[in-house]
């Protein structure tokens, strides 16, 4: 039984559970307000925040300057609205729909 | 070889005709100079055959410069057109611009004032091909469209443009109807907006007037000068679109599309493009944007990216992904959401068959 239950106990913890919410980040990438749950890794905000910036950053130097952008993952929506250079992102699990 | 330019004189006094004919021989250009003694005589000559400028006088018996003037402007949109009258009456002035003159001149009276005048006409001769609107000058049409919306006036523009004719609807500052030939709504502005030359008048607002234009004058003029500019540029990217591939062109029938990359995940191959101005630079960052949200999607473990989906001022565009390669998809501003989304599954389809 203690050998079930130490296996068990690592796989859960490992788990992250994909928020909902949203946030907000200044054009230095700098999280100035969150709604996600503080379990939320503070790293993936960062990241997430990082690769959003880019994107308006880089499509606005190749003459695609965007005002909203909605990436699609199997699993997760992520919708990031430009603000002066920042943005604010939303975050939103998908899950399969029942009929 | 022939006068480069031709001048017509109109006035009621033979004398004057004759003083003005020889000052206006004088001009460098050496324009060819034919008299008018009366308005229906003045517009007949006009109807026989082209002249670059008319010199009119104001007051004259039966047809008035004025009268002159409006027939005039209405058929001979391209016409310079001067008023030279001894009326000091500030009415007349401002009524004379209002209808499009290019110059209100008092009659010369000394040397220096013919020097003036002589200056002014060869000046204005020499300005013939320059484009913009007539009435008010140096101003285009969009300039003047955005003037009323800024405004926010009410009111009706007539637009002429050799023999075709438009008009635009304005009621508080918004566009409201357009119209011109068989067209009407927003075909019809974008119609009127790629004409480069014409005439305008601003006539009384009406406010009944059906509502057919539902977008922003902004976004209009943006895609009038978009449409205009791609007009422009249509050779070079007519080549670059056919000689690319056909799978892509077939792909760009599709409605709203506006270009195409196919752009493999190995950088080492060669990617494809349809339409794309600037293609290097759209490449390098749809490939950039789809690999860092890809890692960041493993990284998150949130499952495969799917798709990406950008809507901006200028234009829209998808990114729409498989195996070994990813298709960015411009697409127009005008296609709102529900249908641009509606268009990337026309294209996914149709890209993966």
């Amino acid at each position: 039984m203690g050998l079930l239950e130490l296996f068990g106990r690592q796989d859960i913890k490992g788990l992250t559970r994909l928020p909902t919410g949203s946030f907000t980040v200044d054009a230095s990438g700098r999280i100035l307000s969150s709604t996600l749950p503080q379990i939320f890794p503070r790293n993936f905000v960062e990241d997430i925040a990082a690769a959003v910036l880019a994107s308006f950053k880089e499509g606005q130097k190749a003459g695609l300057p965007l005002s909203d952008l909605v990436i699609n993952y199997a699993s997760l929506k992520i919708t990031a609205r430009e603000l002066r250079g920042g943005a604010i992102i939303f975050l939103a699990p998908l899950s399969i729909k029942r009929t | 070889m022939s006068p480069a330019y031709k001048i017509l004189l109109l006035d009621d006094e033979q004398d004057l005709l004759e003083l003005y004919r020889d000052i206006l021989r004088q001009l460098p250009s050496k324009p060819d100079i034919q008299t008018a003694s009366s308005g229906a005589r003045a517009i007949a000559v006009l109807e026989s055959e082209p002249f670059t400028m008319l010199i009119s006088d104001l007051n004259m018996p039966k047809m008035d410069g004025l009268q002159v003037l409006s027939i005039v402007r209405r058929k001979f949109p391209h016409l310079r057109i001067v008023i030279m009258t001894s009326v000091l009456d500030e009415q007349y002035r401002s009524r004379a611009y209002a209808m499009g003159v290019d110059l209100f001149w008092e009659k010369p009276t000394n040397s220096a004032e013919i020097k003036l005048f002589q200056e002014c006409v060869e000046s204005l001769l020499g300005r013939g091909a320059a484009q913009g609107f007539r009435g008010v000058q140096s101003k285009s049409l969009v300039d003047i469209i955005q003037l009323e919306c800024l405004s926010q006036s009410s009111s009706v523009l007539r637009i002429l443009n050799n023999n075709k004719e438009g008009r635009i609807w304005v009621l508080n500052g918004e566009l409201v109807d357009a119209v011109c030939g068989a067209l009407n709504g927003e075909e019809a502005f974008k119609e009127i907006c790629s004409w480069k030359t014409g005439n305008f008048e601003i006539l009384p607002s009406e406010p009944d007037r059906p509502r057919t234009i539902h977008n922003s004058y902004q976004g209009l003029l943006l895609d009038s000068a978009q449409a205009m500019d791609e007009m422009q540029s249509s050779p070079s990217s007519e080549s670059v679109a056919r000689g690319t591939s056909t799978r892509l062109g077939a792909l760009a029938r599709v409605d709203g599309v506006e270009f195409l990359m196919e752009i493999p995940f190995d950088e080492k191959k060669k990617e494809e493009t349809w339409g794309a101005e600037n293609a290097e630079s759209l490449v390098a960052w749809a490939r950039q944007t789809t690999k860092s949200f890809k890692q960041l999607g493993e990284k998150m473990q949130a499952g495969n990216l799917t798709g990406i989906k950008g809507t901006g001022v200028q234009r829209n565009v998808g990114i729409l992904l498989r195996e070994e390669s990813l298709l960015t998809v411009g697409i127009r501003r005008t296609v709102n959401t529900d249908h641009l989304d509606e268009t990337l599954n026309a294209i996914r389809t149709q890209w993966a068959s």
